[in-house]
C-alpha cells in the first residue's frame, strides 16, 4: 500500500513537471452527440496537421506539438470543464468549434490571457480587435458570409436582384441569427425582400418551413444550418423540387455529410467557403507519407480530403503559422499563450507562404492587425456534383460589402465594450 | 456504536423536534458545514470550482426546488429548464437595468419573478394530474424557451440572442464576469445553497410541508381533512419555482457567464434535474444534494479515469459515460426506487443497531 502510494506520488510529480518543452494546442472536439458528423472530420484534420508537423519537421521551430483532445459533445457545460482542465497544460489557443462555447470563452480566455480562434463562427463582431483583444475570427465571419452570398447572387444575375425574394432558413440559435441584420441591411441596399424562417435545434423537423418556401416561392434560399439540420433541409428542398442551384448554404452547411443523404437530388447545391476543397494539394501527399502510412492518423482516418477535414487542417495551419510568427517576434521557440496572441495579431498569410506549405490557393490571402482580427473577408463559393461526389470551387475568394458590415461590427462590439466596461485598445 | 440516541435526552419540545435529533448526526452536520464554509474556499481552484463545485451547488438548489414540487407535493414537472431560464433572463434584465443594486438582491428578485411565473403555470395542476400535468409543464418548458428566443427585449436586442453576465461585486469582490476568484464564486453560491436547504428543510417539516405531503399521498383525503388543495399546490409551485429560479440565475451569472436559452435551458436540463431527484431520493433534501453530486461528479470522474488515466479515445469515453449513467439510473430504479437518500437512511438504521442487530 505504501509502495503504491509512493508510485502514485512519483507519477503525479512526473506529470506535473514539464519534462520537455512542447507547444500545446488543445482540441475541444465533439465526436459524439447530434453534431458529431461535423465534429469528427474537423478534429481529425486539426490533429493530423500537427502530427504531420511533428513527424516531418520535428514540430514548430524545433519544438514538438501536442494536441490534447477533450470531448465537449457540443455542450456548453462540458466545454467549460474542458477549458478549465486543459488551460493549465500551457494551452496556446482554443478553437471550440461551437458558437455557444466561444461566447463562454471570450471573457474567460481574455482574463486568462489565452487567445481564442473562432474560425468562421463565434461572435462576428470579434473582428474588432480594439474591443476583443484575445479573440480572432479570421479569415471570414458570418456577416462576410451573408454579404458573399448576396454578392455571388448579384454577380450571377447581372448585378441586379431588386424585387427578388430571398429566404433565409436558419438554425434558431445565436449561430443562425447572426446573418439576419446584415441581410436586412443588404435587402435595403439591393432592394430584395427577405423571408426569415427559423428552424429549432437540432432541426430534424422542417416540414412547415419548407411548406412556407413552397408557398412564398422565393427566388433564392440561403441556409445557416449545422449538423442534421442541413441534411433535412436539402432533402426537403429536393422534395418540393426547389432548384438546387438557387440554394446556397453557409460554410457549415456545405460538407459531404449534408448532401450525400439526398443522393442525386442534391446535385448543384452550393455552399460558401473560405478554404480549398478536395485533396488535390501537395500537402495531402505528405499527410499520406508521414501520418497515414505510419498509422498515426486521428480517428479512423477515413475523413481525409472531406470539406470539414480540410477546414480542420486549415485551422491547424493558421495556428501553426501564428505560432511561427510568435516565435519570430519574441525570438524564442518556446512560446506562451500571451506570445501566441501577439503572433496571431501579426499573422500574414500570402500565396507564397501557402504554396511553400503545399497548400497553394488553399485559402484567401489576408493579414491580421491590432484593429482587424477578422482578416480581409474574402468568400468563395463551392458546388456539389452528385455524380462524382465532389465539391468544386466555382467562384474564387472575392471581397464582401464592407460598407454594410463594418458599421454593424462597430455597433455590436461597442455595445459589448459598454456592457463589459472595456477600454478600446490600438490607439 | 457512534450513531445512536442512547443517553441523548430531550428536555424541551424544540429540542425534541429539531432537524437532527441525534447528537452525533448534529455534530456531523456542523462539521460538514464548517468544512464547506471555512476550509473549502482555501483549497478551491478554477478547475475544481468550475467543473465540480459550482455545478454541484447550483444543481442542488434546482433539485431542492423540484423535490419540493415533485417529491413533497407529488406534482410531476418537466418545466424545470424553462423555469431556470426565467431566473436567468430575469436576473439579466435586472442586472442590466439596475446596475447599482447588489447582485445578491437581483438573484433573490429573479427567484421571486420565477415564483410568479411558476405559479401561473401551476394553475392547471388544480384540474389535471399525473401524466397530464407533466405534459402541461412540458408545454411551459417549450413555451418559455421559445419566448426567450423570440422576443429580443429579453436579450437586450443583441445580434446573436446570447446574454452575457456583466461584472458585479459583493462587498467589493467580483462574483460574476471573467475576473472572478474561484473561492468568491464558490462562497457566493454556497450561501444560496445553504439558505435554500435550510428554508426547504424547515418548510417541509412545518404545516405547509405536511399539507404538501397530504396532497401527494392522497389529494381527496387531504381535502376532507381540511387541506386547501388550491393553496397547497400553488404554494408548492411558487416555492419550487423560487428555488429553481435562483438556481437558474446563479447558473447564468456565476457559473456560465454567457447563455443561449435553447442550448442551456432546453428539455435536457429538465430531465437532468428530474434524474437528480429520482436518483437522490424523492421527498428528501439530502437526496437533492446526493443526486446533484452524483450526476455532476460521475461524468467528470469517468472522464478523468477514461481519458487521463487509461488514455482511451475521447469519443469512446463519452459513449461509455452515457451507457454507465443510463445503466445506473435503471439499476437505481429497480434496486432502490427511493434513491441514495434511502441508502443513507438504511445505513443510519444499521449503524444504530450495530454491533448487535436483531
Amino acid at each position: 500500500m505504501k509502495m503504491k502510494f509512493a508510485t502514485w506520488v512519483a507519477a503525479a510529480m512526473m506529470a506535473a513537471s514539464p519534462a520537455l518543452a512542447e507547444l500545446v494546442f488543445p482540441s475541444l472536439s465533439y465526436r459524439t452527440g447530434p453534431f458529431a458528423a461535423g465534429g469528427i472530420p474537423f478534429a481529425d484534420g486539426y490533429a493530423d496537421y500537427f502530427t504531420l508537423l511533428n513527424e516531418r519537421d520535428g514540430g514548430i521551430g524545433g519544438v514538438m506539438t501536442r494536441v490534447p483532445e477533450c470531448e465537449t459533445g457540443y455542450n456548453t457545460e462540458k466545454g467549460v470543464e474542458c477549458y478549465e482542465s486543459t488551460k493549465g497544460e500551457g494551452a496556446l489557443v482554443y478553437q471550440p468549434l461551437s458558437t455557444g462555447i466561444t461566447y463562454q470563452l471570450i471573457p474567460k480566455a481574455t482574463a486568462d490571457d489565452i487567445p481564442v480562434h473562432s474560425m468562421g463562427y463565434g461572435r462576428t463582431s470579434a473582428k474588432n480587435g480594439k474591443v476583443f483583444s484575445h479573440v480572432f475570427n479570421y479569415p471570414a465571419n458570418y456577416w462576410d458570409g451573408a454579404s458573399g452570398a448576396i454578392n455571388y447572387l448579384l454577380e450571377t444575375n447581372g448585378g441586379d436582384i431588386s424585387g427578388k425574394k430571398i429566404a433565409l432558413v436558419y438554425h434558431n440559435s445565436a449561430f443562425g441569427k447572426e446573418p439576419i441584420r446584415t441581410l436586412q441591411g443588404l435587402a435595403e441596399k439591393h432592394g430584395f425582400s427577405l423571408i426569415e424562417l427559423a428552424v429549432d435545434s437540432p432541426g430534424q423537423e422542417q416540414k412547415s418551413q419548407w411548406l412556407q418556401v413552397r408557398r412564398d416561392k422565393p427566388d433564392f434560399v440561403l441556409m445557416w444550418g449545422w449538423g442534421v439540420m442541413n441534411q433535412v433541409a436539402i432533402q426537403e428542398a429536393a422534395n418540393i423540387r426547389f432548384p438546387m442551384e438557387n440554394f446556397i448554404g453557409i460554410w457549415w452547411s456545405g460538407s459531404e455529410n449534408d448532401v450525400l443523404p439526398a443522393g442525386d437530388a442534391a446535385n448543384g447545391y452550393k455552399a460558401l467557403t473560405f478554404h480549398g476543397v478536395g485533396s488535390d494539394f501537395p500537402v495531402f501527399d505528405d499527410i499520406q507519407t508521414y501520418v497515414v502510412d505510419k498509422g498515426l492518423a486521428a480517428g479512423s482516418g477515413d475523413q481525409i480530403g472531406t470539406v470539414l477535414y480540410n477546414r480542420g487542417l486549415y485551422a491547424a495551419m493558421l495556428a501553426a503559422e501564428a505560432a511561427k510568427t510568435a516565435q519570430a517576434i519574441h525570438g524564442t521557440p518556446d512560446i506562451t499563450a500571451s506570445m501566441m496572441r501577439d503572433g496571431m495579431e501579426a499573422l500574414e498569410i500570402t500565396e507564397a507562404k501557402m504554396t511553400k506549405l503545399g497548400m497553394p490557393n488553399f485559402g484567401p490571402e489576408f493579414s491580421v492587425s491590432c484593429e482587424n482580427h477578422g482578416g480581409d473577408a474574402l468568400i468563395g463559393v463551392t458546388q456539389w456534383d452528385a455524380s462524382s461526389k465532389t465539391w468544386t470551387l466555382i467562384s474564387d475568394f472575392k471581397p464582401t460589402d464592407g460598407d454594410i458590415i463594418n458599421p454593424l461590427i462597430e455597433e455590436d462590439s461597442n455595445a459589448y465594450a459598454a456592457e463589459s466596461g472595456i477600454e478600446p485598445r490600438c490607439n | 456504536m457512534l450513531y445512536r440516541e442512547a443517553g441523548d435526552f430531550s428536555t424541551t419540545y424544540p429540542q425534541d423536534s429539531q432537524t437532527f435529533p441525534i447528537r452525533f448526526d448534529r455534530y456531523r452536520y456542523y462539521v460538514v458545514l464548517a468544512i464547506a464554509v471555512f476550509v473549502m474556499p482555501f483549497v478551491m481552484n478554477d478547475y475544481l470550482v468550475n467543473s465540480i463545485f459550482l455545478p454541484f451547488l447550483i444543481y442542488a438548489i434546482a433539485a431542492i426546488g423540484l423535490n419540493i414540487l415533485t417529491g413533497y407535493c407529488g406534482q410531476v414537472s418537466l418545466g424545470t429548464g424553462g423555469f431556470m431560464a426565467v431566473g436567468a433572463y430575469a436576473v439579466y434584465k435586472l442586472m442590466t437595468a439596475f446596475p447599482d443594486v447588489n447582485i445578491f438582491f437581483h438573484v433573490i428578485l429573479a427567484g421571486g419573478i420565477t415564483a410568479i411565473v411558476g405559479t401561473a403555470f401551476g394553475l392547471p395542476s388544480l384540474r389535471i394530474k399525473g401524466f397530464y400535468l407533466a405534459v402541461a409543464t412540458l408545454a411551459a418548458q417549450f413555451f418559455l424557451v421559445w419566448l426567450f428566443n423570440k422576443v429580443s427585449w429579453f436579450y437586450n436586442y443583441s445580434a446573436s440572442g446570447q446574454i452575457n453576465a456583466p461584472e458585479r461585486t459583493v462587498f467589493g469582490i467580483e462574483v460574476t464576469g471573467p475576473n472572478t476568484e474561484a473561492w468568491a464564486t464558490y462562497l457566493f453560491s454556497l450561501v444560496f445553497t445553504i439558505g435554500a436547504a435550510l428554508i426547504a428543510r424547515n418548510l417541509t417539516r412545518g404545516s405547509v410541508g405536511r399539507q404538501w405531503m397530504a396532497i401527494r399521498d392522497m389529494d381527496i383525503a387531504a381535502e376532507i381533512i381540511g387541506v386547501n388543495p388550491l393553496k397547497a399546490k400553488l404554494t408548492a409551485f411558487a416555492v419550487s419555482s423560487f428555488f429553481v429560479g435562483i438556481s437558474g440565475a446563479l447558473f447564468f451569472t456565476v457559473y456560465l457567464g454567457a447563455v443561449e436559452v435553447g442550448e442551456v435551458f432546453g428539455i435536457q436540463k429538465s430531465f437532468l434535474v428530474l434524474f437528480m431527484i429520482i436518483i437522490g431520493g424523492l421527498g428528501s433534501i439530502f437526496g437533492a444534494f446526493a443526486g446533484a453530486a452524483f450526476l455532476v461528479v460521475l461524468p467528470v470522474l469517468l472522464k478523468l479515469v477514461g481519458v487521463d488515466l487509461l488514455g482511451w479515445p475521447t469519443d469512446i469515453v463519452a459513449h461509455f459515460q452515457l451507457v454507465i449513467v443510463g445503466g445506473l439510473i435503471i439499476m437505481f430504479l429497480i434496486l432502490e426506487p427511493h434513491g441514495l437518500a434511502q441508502l443513507w437512511r438504511l445505513a443510519k438504521e444499521k449503524l444504530r443497531l450495530w454491533p448487535f442487530p436483531h
